[in-house]
């Protein structure tokens, strides 16, 4: 079972997919929950501590716009973990975390740099499209240990 | 730890989000269900929701979506009832890969091999049509 990141990071047919086909998909909800649900919150109401701006720092410098080092607080440590990528290109809808288009652009240079398999695709906009978008996902997977 | 999941149906799908929750209220799991109006939200414990989530998914394996929720359902401050309405920033991700969940289902029940797909025309390049003008302009 391989960790997989997908972009964008909150894509539920990416997330979906990766699961269905037995790895695991590094998503935000999953970090944005380990904030929020924590026991005894320390810095209501998201519990955004001091820690978060420090973790978006090993990412973006401290002149970088905040709204990017916050996001960065929670998909950089993602990236780290991935071990592979699938990036869908162009969206055109990314809204609330994965609506900054800095952010985003960062995020996929991370991930391109890093080093690991990476599928790139686009979204399908008719059925033999979407037939070709899920068995390239499909053959990407089954690669993967 | 408690987790939350989104559970989403395809528009094509026969399985409507009160036949899960029935299902849900009927089975042996102790989790939460909010029913929605693409689906239903469940809250528990991970390992029962991991079960849960397989059993719902054969209802229906190519109509059905499951999604992480970082909040739990009902949480005042995701739920629009405490926020003075609008829809929750992540809707807008659900709402527009829902219209997509019909395309990507029937690829998932089709085992026909994917077709050639052509390439589609890319934008012209600059120096082309600088060129162009330019024999045009003179």
């Amino acid at each position: 079972m391989a960790k997989v990141i997908v972009y964008p990071p909150t894509s539920m047919i990416l997330s979906d997919l990766v699961e269905r086909m037995g790895h695991k998909a590094l998503v935000v909800p999953e970090a944005v929950r380990t904030l929020v649900t924590a026991e005894g919150i320390e810095s209501p109401p998201l519990n955004v501590t001091p820690e978060e701006p420090k973790k978006g720092l090993h990412y973006a410098a401290v002149d970088v716009p905040s709204g990017v080092r916050g996001r960065m607080a929670l998909i950089g440590p993602l990236i780290e973990e991935a071990e592979a990528a699938i990036i869908v290109k162009d969206p055109g809808w990314l809204t609330g975390c994965a609506g900054c288009s800095r952010t985003n652009e960062l995020v996929r240079l991370l991930i391109r740099t890093k080093g690991i398999p990476v599928l790139d695709l686009a979204y399908p906009t008719d059925d033999a499209e979407a037939r070709v978008f899920v068995q390239n996902i499909k053959k990407f997977l089954e690669g993967l240990k | 730890m408690r987790v939350t999941k989104y559970v989403i149906t395809s528009s094509e799908s026969d399985i409507l989000p009160s036949d899960i929750a029935m299902k849900i209220y009927g089975s042996k799991y102790d989790v939460s269900v909010k029913e929605t109006c693409f689906g239903v939200i469940v809250n528990g414990e991970e390992k029962e929701i991991e079960a849960l989530v397989k059993d719902i998914r054969a209802m229906d394996p190519s109509g059905i979506f499951i999604k992480d929720r970082g909040f739990p359902p009902g949480d005042p401050r995701r739920c629009r009832g405490r926020r003075g309405g609008g829809a929750r920033p992540g809707f807008y991700m659900i709402e527009s890969e829902s219209k997509m969940l019909p395309m990507i289902s029937r690829a998932l029940a089709s085992d026909a091999e994917a077709p050639a797909i052509p390439e589609k025309k890319k934008p012209i390049q600059m120096k082309k049509l600088e060129e162009i003008v330019k024999e045009e302009l003179s």
